[in-house]
């Protein structure tokens, strides 16, 4: 196959066609299995076919590593989580590193995570004991204040009412201003009363409130304070928001009820005293306390940190380790295992010039495992449609993804891509054609291009990220726009002299800028694009109008045509007689005779400089073709040509639509017999047309499937000639779009301000000119172009010959797992 | 019977329609099932289920796995796609929503209860709580000593306190007690469920009936069966069952009136739907029934997804989210203990 490319008509474009793949066998001993997956995987050419498809993840041979392998990924998603926390960033790879054992880096990651889950939780227990004597500095503060507030209203009202009591008064310190009634009343029967303090979380405390209430039928006093700052709950190690409380009950079944409540609540109670001296001493123990833990617990702290900086210098190496050996073993599971359990057998397709590459890769395995014997490696025949492969390169890639993003192509099908990569920034620059707004475009991709090494390495947002990619679509596209503004004579809407003085001038004197007549032509024609006198003239538009139109079918007409003959070369390629004599050469005379005559029509009235109509003829050609032509004639015998094309034109219909079902029968039938008859010893023959035939050669041949699937074919294409050509003249109408929007952004914005002589005036034009500019012009209507630009490849250009129904080569690589994150 | 729920139900309704259908195909299939029961040890389990959903909630887990984890871990996804459906849902939707936890609620509630009863301590009590049935100050619930505080101290804050207004006695807690007022509150909340769908109308009501009908009368059985031989009188019997579904009224009767199994299955084979469950098992076997039943009420709750515009959705989606997990716990269970000959006896297959 790969000479029949050379010596083809063409001559050998790697884009044109995918690469010819074949289905290789690989029969790998045991023992050197893992070190030839994982060489072909830096090799990337080979893409496994999972044999053990019926096989349950479980119940394959080496589940055991992977289920290793995500216990390993599961410690250093650990780590890192760990190190996060910590703020320690792992070391970036630089180079690749000498080869470590994966043996060795499970033991290692053992015994590290071991070690780091220690050191956490002997952390852990330390940050819970601080934490809890924190709140118990803040119930004491707290309780200590609301005592001694109370004591002091207390006292005060005490002092009132009698003096005699004062020896009780260190006894009932508690006696709260709340209490002080009762207590006056019915001193005698003095209850002793007890009281619980703690913390309880804010968002619960109301609840907690009316809860103690109703547990205790009301006989319940509490009180509670707002602690300003979160604190950190011992038991969750988060930040809370927490109230300090104080209940005052009588009698035990209150207590225990209310020690119910407060366990339910996550509310946390310390031991509190009345006196004042205890009080204080234990303040004073609880701070010498916290200051010795907060060391420990820097210690420890410490401890970890250079525990996490070792991690994090090898921790890219393991990750990369870890996830390559994942990847091995998933592939390695993909083999299937031979009868005598000694050997791996695996299947896969691979571009055939790898084939020395893979064989060399298979056997530096072997030499590097010590294996006995040597891998084999073998080529199978087989019907099934092989993968598709495109060689692409940073400029290629970008236009393929485009192309890619319709279908990928079938194997060996002529590629769309090749000729995308001019006509699809060129119709886009069509659309597009300013060489101010292309200069700009430009510099915004040289940016990227310039800084692509730096800009590839790091993570970019979402839109970022696709301008990125198709940094050289972009650059391909700004490149046109400026060609065709050159065309069009537009720098921002402005037209410039660039590479001569405008051919004509003033009559005389008299003659205004803005007028057509009284301009006569002094010089010769202008020599490159739109002559800029046409500028702001009343026939502008007019003009404009005429010639984008016709250049739209123009272009239209010759990408369509372009369409047709590649699936000529598909016909040819895939040998096929058929579609070239009865869908390339009707399909070609059927669109010429009518739109390809438009197009020379055209030609010769721009050459000319006839008045002639050409709607009139064109419409005339179907309606009443006998009559005579008038002064629409453009070429003598007019008539007679226009009675031969549309001759041409309706036979080529029928041309299309039957005779190709009723060949592909007798093929059919053909084949059928040959195969069915065929003696024993031409077994070779027929397996080779079987090869050739595709897949088709045993389905079922469903002869009126067949026919409607030409029909339909068919008539797309007779309506899809007209409306594709209309179709291309969103050439004329975007185009126009733009540079009128421009214009009116120019002359409203920019002159308008202008025209105020008002400095400030000027620099809010200015402003809104450069928003308006980039904000519409340079972004949405860039847009808005590739959108466009895309629709006529995809549609008008691709739906002429591509079918678009393989599938991508997916080789198994080590580079796609290094950059893949979670 | 239908309303124009097609016009409408889109505007607030259509974004969680989409994703419970999403998440319905997020359920593990028969085939999945296959694959599971033939898992060797737990390792194996969380690596065919590291392929499905519930993928990132058990990748973190180290390596000696237990049930309890595992079944954990798929309650914690459950409960995820539940909070996230409640945030986005709008009235009544989110009324809806609530509605399903009330059952979890109330078994909680019941938990609790008896737990405390027997001196268990709370903090594990909560843990064997369901997570869908929790509110903020069920651990209070152990402080109760009768119904009568239990309802003043607590639950009157909670959704269920409507439902209480049938229990409310002064007589201490007992197990007895505690297994009736589970059956009264259950009965008032799918009661209470049942008016609420059918105000809502249109697809919702219809489906929501079947469903809760289908739920209200397994109950009656269960409530009959559990009750044959104590000391349960037919009026008490019959006072907890709920007041519709297919047996409510004349079926009641009967039922209120078995003495043993086989009078139930007597009742049962009148009503056609009932008849196919029963006809699957021999006379005087009942430990078949639950199983019968949970494959029929699968079968009903898939049956919910084939209509599109109403709220029953949600309430099927999660109702097979946790047969599911039933499921799991049973595979992982028989898988632990060496009994993969069993592994078929309760598992209901889905879809």
């Amino acid at each position: 196959m790969g000479e029949s490319r050379g010596g083809g008509c063409c001559p050998p474009m790697d884009l044109m066609r995918s690469e010819t793949m074949q289905l290789v066998q690989l029969i790998v001993p045991m023992e050197s299995a893992h070190l030839t997956v994982s060489y072909l995987g830096d090799l990337g050419l080979v893409q496994f076919k999972d044999l053990n498809s019926e096989k349950s993840p479980f119940q394959r041979t080496y589940a055991a590593q992977i289920k290793r392998c995500g216990e390993m990924a599961r410690k250093i998603r650990f780590f890192k989580d760990q190190m996060s926390k910590a703020e320690v960033l792992p070391k970036e790879l630089l180079e690749k590193e000498s080869d470590i054992d994966l043996d060795d880096v499970e033991v290692k990651l053992g015994e590290l995570e071991a070690e780091l889950v220690e050191i956490n939780a002997n952390n852990d227990k330390l940050q819970r004991s601080y934490n809890e004597l924190m709140e118990y500095k803040l119930v004491l503060q707290k309780a200590g204040e609301f005592f001694s507030s109370a004591h002091r209203s207390a006292t005060a009202q005490q002092r009132e009412i009698e003096s005699e009591d004062s020896q009780q008064a260190g006894d009932d310190l508690l006696e709260s201003p709340l209490l002080q009634e009762e207590k006056s009343v019915d001193s005698s029967k003095q209850v002793k009363l007890g009281f619980l303090t703690g913390l309880v979380p804010r968002e619960k405390s109301m609840v907690f409130e009316r809860i103690l209430f109703r547990a205790t039928r009301g006989n319940i006093f509490i009180r509670q304070t707002v602690i300003e700052e979160p604190v950190i709950d011992p038991s969750s190690g988060e930040k809370a928001e927490k109230n300090v409380f104080i209940v005052f009950y009588s009698g035990e079944r209150a207590k225990s009820k209310i020690l119910k409540i407060c366990e339910a609540f996550g509310a946390n109670r310390y031991p509190f005293s009345e006196d004042l001296g205890k009080q204080a001493q234990m303040i004073t123990e609880v701070s010498g306390r916290l200051s010795e833990l907060k060391t420990t617990i820097d210690a420890g702290l410490g401890h970890r940190n250079v525990l996490l900086q070792t991690i994090g210098d090898k921790f890219e190496l393991w990750n990369l380790k870890v996830r390559k050996e994942k990847a091995i073993y998933h592939t390695l599971n993909m083999l299937s295992l031979d009868v005598t359990k000694k050997c791996l057998v695996a299947e896969g397709w691979s571009p055939v010039f790898a084939s020395n590459e893979i064989q060399d890769a298979l056997q530096r395995a072997a030499v590097d495992s010590n294996s006995q014997v040597g891998s084999i490696f073998q080529v199978l025949r087989t019907k099934e449609s092989p993968p598709t492969y495109f060689r692409t390169n940073k400029f290629t890639s970008a236009i393929q993804e485009i192309v890619d993003a319709y279908g990928v192509a079938k194997y060996q099908e002529a590629n769309p891509g090749v000729f995308t990569i001019v006509t699809f920034p060129f119709l886009f620059a069509v659309m597009f054609g300013d060489w101010g707004h292309g200069i700009c475009i430009l510099l915004a991709t040289m940016y990227l291009i310039l800084r692509e090494k730096k800009l590839a390495s790091q993570k970019l947002g979402d839109i970022m990220e696709m301008a990125f990619g198709g940094r050289y679509v972009i650059l391909m596209m700004s490149l046109f726009s400026i060609y065709t503004g050159l065309i069009y004579n537009e720098f921002f809407s402005i037209p410039y002299p660039l590479f001569a003085p405008s051919a004509y001038d003033c009559r005389d004197a008299s003659c205004s800028e803005a007028t057509t007549i009284g301009l006569i032509k002094v010089r010769d024609t202008y020599p490159f694009g739109l002559d800029p006198v046409w500028h702001g003239t009343r026939s502008e538009l007019p003009f404009l109008n005429s010639l984008k139109m016709k250049m739209s079918i123009l272009l239209g007409v010759s990408q369509m045509n372009l369409g047709i003959i590649m699936s000529y070369f598909n016909a040819r390629f895939f040998k096929s007689s058929v579609n070239i004599w009865f869908q390339f050469i009707p399909q070609m005379i059927f669109l010429n005779s009518l739109f390809g005559y438009l197009s020379v029509l055209i030609i010769i009235k721009w050459c000319t400089g006839s008045q002639a109509d050409l709607y009139h003829v064109m419409i005339y050609m179907f309606l009443s073709p006998t009559d005579e032509l008038g002064e629409n004639q453009l070429f003598p015998h007019q008539k007679t040509v226009q009675l031969v094309l549309l001759f041409l034109a309706l036979v080529s219909v029928p041309c299309m639509l039957l005779p190709k079902p009723f060949i592909l029968k007798k093929q059919h039938e053909a084949r059928h017999q040959g195969q069915s008859y065929a003696p024993l010893d031409e077994t070779d023959e027929s397996l080779h047309v079987e090869t050739t035939g595709g897949s088709h050669g045993h389905e079922e041949f469903e002869f009126s499937e067949i026919f409607v699937h030409q029909l339909i074919h068919t008539i797309e294409f007779v309506l899809g000639a007209v409306s594709n050509t209309a179709s291309y003249l969103r050439l004329w109408a975007l185009s126009l779009a733009h540079s009128e929007l421009s214009s009116v952004f120019y002359e409203k914005v920019l002159l308008l301000a202008w025209g105020y002589n008002n400095v400030f005036i000027l620099i809010i034009g200015i402003l809104v000119f450069i928003f308006a500019t980039v904000g519409v012009l340079l972004v949405m209507e860039t847009l808005s172009a590739f959108l466009h630009a895309l629709r006529l490849h995809w549609v008008e250009f691709q739906n002429k010959f591509y079918e678009g129904d393989g599938y991508k080569f997916a080789p198994f690589t080590f580079i796609f797992t290094a950059n893949e994150d979670e | 019977m239908y309303g124009f729920e097609a016009l409408t139900f889109n505007i607030h309704g259509g974004y969680l329609e989409a994703i419970v259908r999403g998440h319905r195909a997020g359920l593990l299939t028969t085939a999945d099932y296959n694959n599971l029961c033939q898992c060797e040890n737990l390792d194996d389990i969380k690596m065919h289920l590291s392929a499905t959903k519930y993928g990132s909630y058990l990748q973190n887990e180290p390596s000696p796995l237990h049930t309890t984890t595992i079944v954990e871990k798929c309650t914690l996804k459950l409960v995820d796609d539940y909070k996230h459906m409640l945030c986005q849902a709008t009235e009544p939707m989110s009324t809806f929503l609530e509605y399903i936890r009330y059952g979890h609620m109330i078994d909680n509630v019941v938990l609790i209860v008896t737990g405390t009863l027997h001196e268990r301590d709370v903090q594990e009590l909560l843990e064997k709580c369901h997570p869908l049935g929790m509110f903020d100050s069920i651990a209070t619930l152990a402080v109760a000593q009768n119904m009568r505080e239990l309802y003043r101290l607590v639950l009157v804050d909670t959704p269920l306190a409507p439902y209480f207004s049938e229990c409310l006695t002064s007589e201490d807690l007992d197990d007895m007690n505690i297994e009736i007022m589970r059956n009264t509150l259950y009965k008032a909340y799918l009661e209470d469920f049942y008016k609420f769908c059918q105000k809502l109308g249109g697809a919702t009501s219809e489906i929501m009936s079947d469903l809760l009908a289908f739920e209200a009368d397994r109950r009656a059985v269960n409530i009959t069966i559990n009750s044959i031989g104590t000391e349960l009188t037919r009026e008490d019997r019959k006072k907890l069952y709920s007041n519709f579904g297919l047996l409510y009224p004349y079926g009641h009767e009967e039922l209120a009136i078995c003495e043993d199994i086989d009078q139930v299955r007597g009742v049962m084979e009148k009503y056609p739907p009932y008849q196919a469950i029963f006809s699957k098992m021999s006379y005087g076997e009942s430990q078949m029934l639950d199983k019968a039943f949970y494959e029929e009420e699968v079968r009903r709750l898939c049956l919910a997804f084939e209509q599109q515009f109403h709220y029953a959705v949600f309430f099927a989606y999660m109702r097979l989210r946790e047969q599911e997990i039933r499921n799991l716990m049973w595979i992982s269970e028989c898988v632990a203990q060496n009994q993969k000959s069993r592994i078929h006896d309760s598992v209901v297959y889905m879809f």
